[in-house]
C-alpha cells in the first residue's frame, strides 16, 4: 500500500546548518498496516509523515502509493489519498465555520467541490451518524462553532474527518500529545475504532513507548534519519519499554533522547 | 431632508454591491484586499466609455463587472503565485490600476448626463408602464403621498437588483466550493489537507469580490452622471466602515451567511445616511466625510472586540444548552423504550 524508496532528505544542504532530517529510508507497509513509531528528538519522524504528506519533497527517493507514484504530486493533489490528524487540535478544523461545514469540507477530499448546495438534509443524517459513533455528544450540536469545542472534541472531530472517507493512508503525527491523559486516552481509543472500523492503512508517531507497543501490528524505531530497529506481529508482543531502551543504547551506544518521552505509564 | 435620506437609500443600495465585494474579502478570505480603490474606477471607467461610444448600458455594466473580476484574480494571482503579501499585492493593483483607468477613459473625468445609462432606460420604463402611479396608490389612499420621495424608479430597481444578488451569493457562499471558499479564510491549511486547491479559492474569491466593487463603480458613474479618475479615493475604508456598521447593527449576534450579507447591505444603508446626515451639518464638509468614516472604522474596530467576546460566550451556553436538551430528549426516549421493553418481557 505505501512504499518508501530509498527516501533522503536533507535540510539547508552544504552550509553549516545542514541537516540530514531522513537518510536512506527504505520501508513498505502493507495494506491494513498500523505501524507506530518512536524515536529521539529530531530523529525525522515528523520529516517522514511530511514527506508522505507531500509537505516536504524528498531530494532523492519516491514514495508510492497503492502502486501510484505520488512523489511529484501537490500535496493536495496528493491529499485525496491521505487522512493527517495534526498534534496541535486547532490544526485540523475550520473554527469559525459549524461541525457539519467543516465535516462537508473534509468530504471534499475525494471528488470535485461542486457548485450544488453544500450540506443537504440527507448528508446532515449521514454525518449525525458519523458522529454519533465518537459517542461524545458532537451529533447534536452540528451547527456548533468548532472554535468552541474543546481541545479533546476538536482533535475528536478532526481524526473523524481524516478517517470517514476512507484514505489509503492515514498519518497521525503525535495527535494526543496536546491533551490532558484523560482525553488522551479517548483519542486513542476511537483512534483505534475508527482504523479497524474503515481497515486503515496507518503511520502513527507517539512519544509513549507503551502506546507505540500496544497499538498496531508494527513498529518503527527511528534515529538520525533511518529506522534503526523495528518489530512486527509476532516480535511485537512481547516486546518491552526496557527491550526498547536496551535496543537503542545496543545499536546507537547512548540513550535515546525526547523531552516528550513517556517511558512508563 | 427627506428627500436626502431617500436619496441616502439609494445609493445605499448601490454601493451595498460594494461592501459585500469587501466583505468577501476582508471577512471570507480574511484577505485585507486594497485592490478596491482602483477596481470601483475601473468597473465606472469601463462602462461610461462604452456607454459614450453608444453601446446598451446593460452590456457595459456587465462589462465593468467582468474586467473587476479579472482585476480582482490579477491580485489574488500576485499574492498566490507571486507570494506577495496581501496588503502590499492590493496596494500594487490599487496604483497600477489608477495609471490604467487613465487609460481606459482617456481623461480624468467623463461626464454621463446625456447618455442612456441603465437608470434613464428604467426610468423609461417606469413611465411608459406607468408604475408611478400604480406604487403610488396605497400611500395615496393613506394620505401620506407627501412623505414619499417623487420618483421611486430607482429606489425599486435597485432594491430588485439587490435582493438579486443577495440570493446568488447567499447560495454560492453555501454550495460546497463556496463553503470551501469560507474555511480557505478560516484554516487554509486544513483546507489543502482535504485535497482543495486553496489558491483557486483565493484567486476566484478575490476575483468575485472585485467583481461586485467593479459593478458598484460602474452602477455609481450611472447614478452620478459622471466618471471621475479619484472617485474611488478611500473607498475600501467606506466599504469596511458599511460591513462594521452592518455587523455592529443588524447581525444580532448571529454568523450565519443569509443575515450577515443583509447586515452588510443594510450597513451600507446606514452608511449613506450618516453620510447625508452629516452633510447637512453645518460645519462639516463634504470632504470631512473621509475622517468620518475612518472614525467610524476605528471604533467599531475596538468597539466589537469586546461585544464579539460576549457574543461567543453567549453562543457557547446557548449551544451547550441545546446539546444537553437533546441529550435528555433522547435519554428520556430511551427510558421509555426500555420501559416498554420491560414491560413487554414481564
Ligand atoms: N522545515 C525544516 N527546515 C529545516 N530543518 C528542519 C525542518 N523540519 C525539520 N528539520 C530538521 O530535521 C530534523 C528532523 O526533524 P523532525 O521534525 O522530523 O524530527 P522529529 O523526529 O519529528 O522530532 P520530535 O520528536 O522533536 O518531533 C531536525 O534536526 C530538524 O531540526
Ligand atoms: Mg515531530
Amino acid at each position: 500500500m505505501l512504499q518508501l524508496n530509498h527516501i533522503h532528505k536533507t535540510f539547508y544542504p552544504n552550509t553549516p546548518d545542514e541537516r540530514q532530517a531522513l537518510v536512506d529510508l527504505h520501508q513498505e507497509l502493507s495494506g491494513g498496516d498500523v505501524v507506530t513509531i518512536i524515536g529521539s528528538n529530531g530523529a525525522g519522524k515528523s520529516t517522514l509523515l511530511n514527506t508522505i504528506a507531500g509537505s516536504i519533497v524528498p531530494d532523492e527517493g519516491d514514495v508510492v502509493i497503492d502502486g501510484n507514484d505520488v512523489t511529484r504530486l501537490s500535496e493536495q493533489k496528493r491529499a485525496a489519498y491521505i487522512g493527517r490528524v495534526f498534534q496541535d487540535p486547532k490544526a485540523g478544523t475550520a473554527p469559525g465555520m459549524t461541525i457539519e461545514e467543516n465535516m462537508m469540507i473534509s468530504l471534499g477530499r475525494t471528488k470535485r467541490r461542486s457548485l450544488f448546495r453544500g450540506v443537504t438534509k440527507q448528508l446532515r443524517q449521514q454525518f449525525r451518524e458519523h458522529l454519533a459513533t465518537l459517542e461524545i455528544g458532537l451529533e447534536n450540536r452540528l451547527n456548533t462553532k468548532v472554535g468552541l469545542l474543546s481541545g479533546g472534541e476538536r482533535q475528536a472531530l478532526s481524526l473523524l474527518m481524516a478517517t470517514f472517507t476512507e484514505p489509503k493512508i492515514l498519518l497521525l503525527d503525535e495527535h494526543t500529545a496536546a491533551l490532558d491523559p484523560s482525553k488522551e486516552e479517548l483519542i486513542l481509543r476511537l483512534t483505534r475504532d475508527l482504523v479497524e472500523r474503515h481497515q486503515l492503512t496507518t503511520v502513527m508517531v507517539t512519544h509513549q513507548m507503551e502506546q507505540a507497543i500496544a497499538f498496531g501490528n508494527r513498529l518503527w524505531m527511528m534515529d538520525e534519519g533511518k529506522v534503526i530497529f523495528e518489530a512486527n506481529d509476532e516480535t511485537k508482543q512481547d516486546l518491552t519499554v526496557e527491550d526498547l531502551l536496551d535496543q537503542f543504547q545496543a545499536i546507537r551506544g547512548k540513550k535515546m533522547a525526547n523531552d516528550r518521552a513517556l517511558l512508563t505509564k | 431632508m427627506l428627500q436626502a435620506l431617500y436619496g441616502a437609500v439609494e445609493s445605499g443600495l448601490i454601493y451595498a454591491l460594494m461592501a459585500l465585494g469587501v466583505y468577501i474579502s476582508f471577512r471570507l478570505l480574511d484577505f485585507p484586499d486594497l485592490t478596491v480603490d482602483g477596481s470601483f474606477v475601473t468597473g465606472g471607467a469601463v462602462t461610461s466609455v462604452m456607454v459614450v461610444s453608444g453601446v446598451d448600458p446593460f452590456t457595459a455594466t456587465l462589462a465593468g463587472a467582468a474586467v473587476g473580476f479579472l482585476v480582482g484574480c490579477i491580485t489574488g494571482i500576485l499574492h498566490t503565485k507571486g507570494n506577495i503579501n496581501p496588503l502590499l499585492a492590493g496596494i500594487l493593483m490599487m496604483v497600477a490600476l489608477y495609471s490604467i483607468n487613465l487609460r481606459i477613459m482617456g481623461q480624468p473625468n467623463i461626464p454621463l448626463l446625456n447618455e442612456t445609462t441603465v437608470f434613464t432606460v428604467v426610468e423609461n420604463w417606469w413611465q411608459t408602464l406607468n408604475l408611478q402611479g400604480i406604487v403610488m396608490a396605497p400611500f395615496e389612499a393613506l394620505g401620506i403621498a407627501a412623505y414619499v420621495p417623487s420618483s421611486l424608479d430607482v429606489l425599486v430597481a435597485a432594491t430588485i437588483l439587490m435582493v438579486i444578488v443577495k440570493k446568488l451569493l447567499d447560495f454560492f457562499l453555501r454550495t460546497e466550493a463556496g463553503t470551501t471558499l469560507r474555511a480557505t479564510g478560516d484554516n487554509q491549511t486544513m483546507v489543502r489537507s482535504f485535497s482543495a486547491n486553496t489558491n483557486v479559492y483565493i484567486v476566484v474569491g478575490i476575483g468575485v469580490s472585485n467583481m461586485l466593487v467593479a459593478f458598484s463603480g460602474s452602477m455609481v458613474v450611472q447614478h452620478n452622471g459622471f466618471a471621475d479618475i479619484n472617485l474611488g479615493v478611500g473607498m475600501i475604508i467606506i466599504g469596511l466602515a458599511s460591513v462594521i456598521i452592518g455587523e455592529v447593527l443588524f447581525s444580532f449576534g448571529s454568523d450565519k451567511i443569509v443575515r450577515t450579507t443583509l447586515a452588510v447591505i443594510l450597513g451600507a444603508i446606514v452608511y449613506r445616511m450618516i453620510y447625508a446626515v452629516a452633510l447637512q451639518v453645518d460645519f462639516l464638509e463634504a470632504s470631512d466625510m473621509k475622517l468620518i468614516t475612518a472614525l467610524i472604522v476605528v471604533a467599531a474596530l475596538v468597539v466589537p472586540n469586546w461585544l464579539g467576546q460576549t457574543n461567543a460566550k453567549q453562543q457557547y451556553k446557548k449551544s451547550k444548552a441545546n446539546a444537553a436538551k437533546q441529550e435528555a430528549r433522547q435519554a428520556d426516549a430511551e427510558g421509555e423504550k426500555s420501559h416498554a421493553t420491560a414491560q413487554s418481557h414481564s
